[in-house]
């Protein structure tokens, strides 16, 4: 998706050869994947065959049929858009967290590497403090103060991301400084937030958007079990996680459709996210 | 480090809405009496530097506090919940290094179909959360083919282990697949070196190259692997006994968070982070044991 946007070309046929190039066929089959899973979940409420929510007790619990594709839960819901508008709230809570922990990152990296001294000490310190923290403890402790529910998972899951991103940028963008393009603009007169936003920036956006795919693989996986905990999305909100849960107990009673696509979609959406980002990190890394 | 932890831990339950008493009440109706003892037990009179220094020397003494709703002291309800854990997340290290440090050997010594084996299988695991993972080992080994049993903790310490045989699985898998192409790669990079070379021409046998030469110069990214995933072990055991339903800390956790019992959630998350730094602390320490030209304290 961010490679096809990069390449901002004019034609499909130049869009998919520039795919190609930098993400291999895996990547650019794990590519495709993501698009359909990511508009299936957008485009929900004009796919989904059923109301998600909308119960049916008489038809609970079946297989896959010609009315029921992958056929319905314990309440006869339709698993099909269950799973589509699941992917709604299973996706927008990982997209919200690397969005704002990926610019919040960034600023922070940037701000350290180009102060230097006093700034860079403090942002360094407040980084390490918060890496010796595991990220699934800063989602429990901001649901413990802030309540259940998908926002203090966010929120949390966002204090968590940050040193990453920032550690990682930190580096990269002290060892751009050192390059003799960013004396030239600095000898120019142009100040440190011009030269950041017109050099620094662009010339590092490959490793921004790498580490930014990498890191929401994680975010799917920590906010999906968060939700499986039931302490994030709550019921009757159609969730992957949740689906899982609630797909166990009907599992055990025979019926295991519900824990299989919930499963699958996970891991389908997962593995995708981090084949396409260890391609684009090592496009990165190669130049 | 620790005491900046300890702040952020503590301060968290300042940052709720209502302030800290409403917190701790919480839900529950509350008598005059209830909220004097908690006032009391929180000394929320005192200013908040206070309070936390109060907080902190009572944790250095081993007083956690008493919980609001199981009315007994932290530390013992820890304490009973502690060797669960502990045993589920050593069961889970060991199979980490074995099947990831194995996977990893064989698939940069073979190649060929064994190395695609790995590389396949690595981000497969690596894609399968272990709440998924653990469900499926539910549904497939404990429920479909009642291999191992489903829920709970078993009797005795064989019967303990073999209780949390799945559970570690599920809790290993995806650092092993990550341990696993750590390894891969940390191998590969060494044996293309000229010392491996010269070794390989004077005729050592391969064995010994891989264990004397190889690993033991690619071990540096392999222990700070396993250092960092045996730090995180602890909290994504949270997830792992909620699905099998062990009586662990993280069982322990996630329900004190829904009642709301802070002093409990404190005391936990604390541990936690201990838990995390101090593996953290050791693998830097383990360095300078296997490359005598790291020194402590020196210029990272």
């Amino acid at each position: 998706m961010t490679a096809v946007a990069e390449a901002g070309a004019p034609t499909g046929r130049n869009v998919a050869s520039r795919a190609l190039t930098v993400l291999g066929v895996g990547g650019t089959v794990a590519l495709v994947i993501l698009v359909v899973m990511l508009l299936s979940a957008v485009l929900a409420p004009w796919l989904a065959p059923y109301d998600p929510n909308y119960p049916d007790l008489m038809a609970s619990l079946q297989g896959p049929s010609a009315a029921h594709p992958l056929g319905t839960d314990a309440l006869g819901r339709d698993l099909l858009s269950r799973l589509m508008f699941g992917g709604r709230t299973t996706l927008l809570g990982p997209l919200l967290v690397i969005v704002v922990s990926t610019f919040v990152g960034c600023c922070l990296a940037f701000t350290a590497s180009w102060r230097g001294g006093l700034t860079d000490a403090v942002i360094s310190r407040l980084i390490e403090v918060l890496f010796s923290i595991p990220s699934i403890v800063f989602a429990l402790v901001a649901v413990a103060v802030l309540g259940v529910g998908l926002l203090p998972v966010v929120a949390g899951l966002i204090i968590a991301y940050t040193p990453y991103v920032a550690r990682v940028m930190r580096g990269a963008a002290l060892r751009e400084r050192r390059l003799p393009y960013i004396s030239a603009v600095w000898i120019q007169g142009r100040s440190g937030i011009s030269i950041t936003a017109r050099q620094l920036v662009p010339n590092l956006r490959p490793l921004i958007v790498a580490q930014a795919v990498s890191a929401l693989g994680f975010a799917v996986v920590d906010v999906a079990a968060v939700s499986f905990l039931g302490l994030g999305v709550q019921p009757p909100t159609p969730d992957w996680g949740l689906m899982v849960k609630s797909g166990l107990d009907s599992a055990l009673r025979g019926q295991p459709t519900e824990v299989i696509v919930a499963s699958l979609a996970i891991v389908l959406f997962v593995g995708a996210v981090t084949v396409v980002g260890d391609r684009l990190g090592r496009g990165v890394t190669g130049r | 480090m620790l005491v900046v932890a300890s702040l952020l831990v503590y301060g968290s339950l300042y940052l709720t809405p209502g302030g800290p008493l409403s917190f701790l009440v919480g839900n529950r109706s509350a008598s005059p009496e209830v909220i004097a003892s908690i006032t009391a037990q929180y000394h929320l009179d005192d200013p908040f530097v206070v309070r936390y220094f109060a907080w902190m020397s009572d944790v250095l003494h081993g007083d956690l506090g008493r919980s609001l709703v199981y009315r007994e002291a932290v530390t013992d309800l820890i304490a009973s919940r502690l060797l669960t854990t502990f045993l589920l997340v050593s069961y889970a290290t060991a199979l980490i290094i074995v099947v990831g440090v194995g996977a990893g050997v064989v698939s940069a010594i073979r190649g060929g179909w064994a190395g695609r084996l790995v590389s396949t299988g690595s981000i497969l695991f690596l894609a399968t959360p272990a709440f998924v993972l653990g469900v499926v080992l539910i549904l497939v080994f404990a429920n479909g083919l009642g291999w191992f049993p489903v829920f709970g903790p078993g009797e005795g310490v064989i019967g303990r282990l073999w209780h949390l045989t799945l559970p570690a699985i599920a809790l290993a898998m995806a650092s092993a697949a990550y341990l696993a192409r750590i390894t891969r790669s940390a191998m590969v990079g060494e044996l293309g070196r000229e010392h491996v070379e010269t070794a390989v021409s004077r005729g050592i046998s391969q064995r010994s190259i891989i264990r004397r030469h190889v690993l033991r110069n690619a071990s540096i990214p392999i222990v700070t692997v396993i250092g960092l995933t045996i730090g995180g072990l602890v909290a994504a055991s949270v997830v792992v006994e909620n699905v099998f339903a062990l009586d662990g800390l993280g069982s322990l956790l996630v329900r004190a968070i829904l009642q709301r019992d802070f002093a409990v959630v404190q005391a936990v998350v604390l541990l936690l982070v201990i838990v995390f730094v101090v593996v953290n602390l050791i693998v830097d320490l383990l360095y300078t044991v296997l490359d005598p030209r790291i020194s402590l304290g020196g210029d990272s």
